[in-house]
């Protein structure tokens, strides 16, 4: 039977809290990993590894956080902000992501933004269906 | 020179777990001072040994061809004190391993006691930072390393020969 999103919600939160050491009400659906829940670049892999095991699924890191492979494309990336071309790329790969606040000043120090809690539980939903 | 926190391996399994041994003993100076009166093993040695346990299981499994560098520490929760005499005997076990990264569960008993639950997570250095460059050597796994699988690893799978 398919999981609901609800479903899927509480087992990514409790991923997070157990990745990151959170305390159980810091994981809201709009915290974003790195600014507000403190996620540094060895936790993504952990949170990959526990979302794998968690969801019996095979997630490539480069599919969940691409961003970092994009942002080393000059092609994509402009004086600091994501050219139009970049911003279409990224939606393409990250369809599990919000971009509307980010498109209006695509800022790549704002790229970390983007990880929500909402994009992983996105993904995972994509991942499942 | 290189700490080497464990005495042996006891099991060794390619690409899924290691168990190995350490003798604790008073001849070891830290303890003295850790605690004067009360020696115990510090419990960041005990995550160290298992760095070892698992970080050697890791690299193997990949034929020593990353340098797998303890990158974050899961889970490390302690039950009771190791002391001079004792023996603990640490179990590792891969649970995930991916080109830049891999992650172990284990533990560490003494005789029937649990001592300590360890999980690690280690980094496959040149897979998984950017931009950095690292020596071409593996410094990670050294002789001494090396010699602690003796009869565990087929010699020639580790130097490639055909």
């Amino acid at each position: 039977m398919a999981m609901s999103r609800d479903d899927i919600y509480t087992e990514v939160e409790e991923v997070l809290i157990d990745a990151l050491g959170l305390d159980d009400d810091e994981v809201t659906p709009e915290a974003t990993l790195m600014g507000d829940l403190g996620a540094e670049s060895i936790d993504f892999l952990d949170i990959v590894f526990r979302l794998e095991k968690s969801f019996d699924v095979k997630i490539p890191r480069e599919e969940l956080f691409p961003a970092e492979n994009l942002i080393s494309n000059p092609e994509y990336i402009d004086n600091g902000k994501v050219t139009e071309k970049g911003l279409e790329v990224f939606k393409e790969q990250m369809p599990h992501t919000d971009f509307s606040g980010f498109a209006a000043d695509p800022d790549i120090n704002k790229i970390a933004d983007l990880f929500t809690v909402n994009s992983v539980v996105n993904f995972i939903e994509l991942k499942l269906k | 020179m290189r700490w080497i926190w464990i005495d042996k391996f006891l099991e060794f399994n390619s690409g899924k777990s290691a168990v190995s041994l350490k003798n604790v003993t008073l001849a070891e100076e830290h303890l003295h001072d850790h605690f004067p009166g009360f020696p115990v093993m510090p419990e960041c040695l005990m995550i160290e040994a298992m760095a070892q346990t698992a970080g050697i299981l890791c690299g193997e499994a990949r034929n020593f061809e990353e340098k797998v560098i303890l990158a974050k520490i899961r889970k490390a929760v302690f039950f009771h004190f190791v002391r001079p005499g004792d023996t603990i005997i640490l179990h590792a076990e891969i649970e995930s391993i991916a080109p830049e990264a891999a992650s172990t569960v284990g533990k560490i008993m003494r005789g029937e006691t649990l001592i300590a639950e360890i999980s690690l997570m280690f980094s496959h250095i040149d897979n998984n930072i950017s931009g950095l460059e690292f020596p071409e050597e593996n410094f990670v796994f050294t002789d001494m390393f090396n010699s602690l699988l003796t009869g565990f690893v087929d010699e020639k799978s580790k130097t490639e020969q055909p």
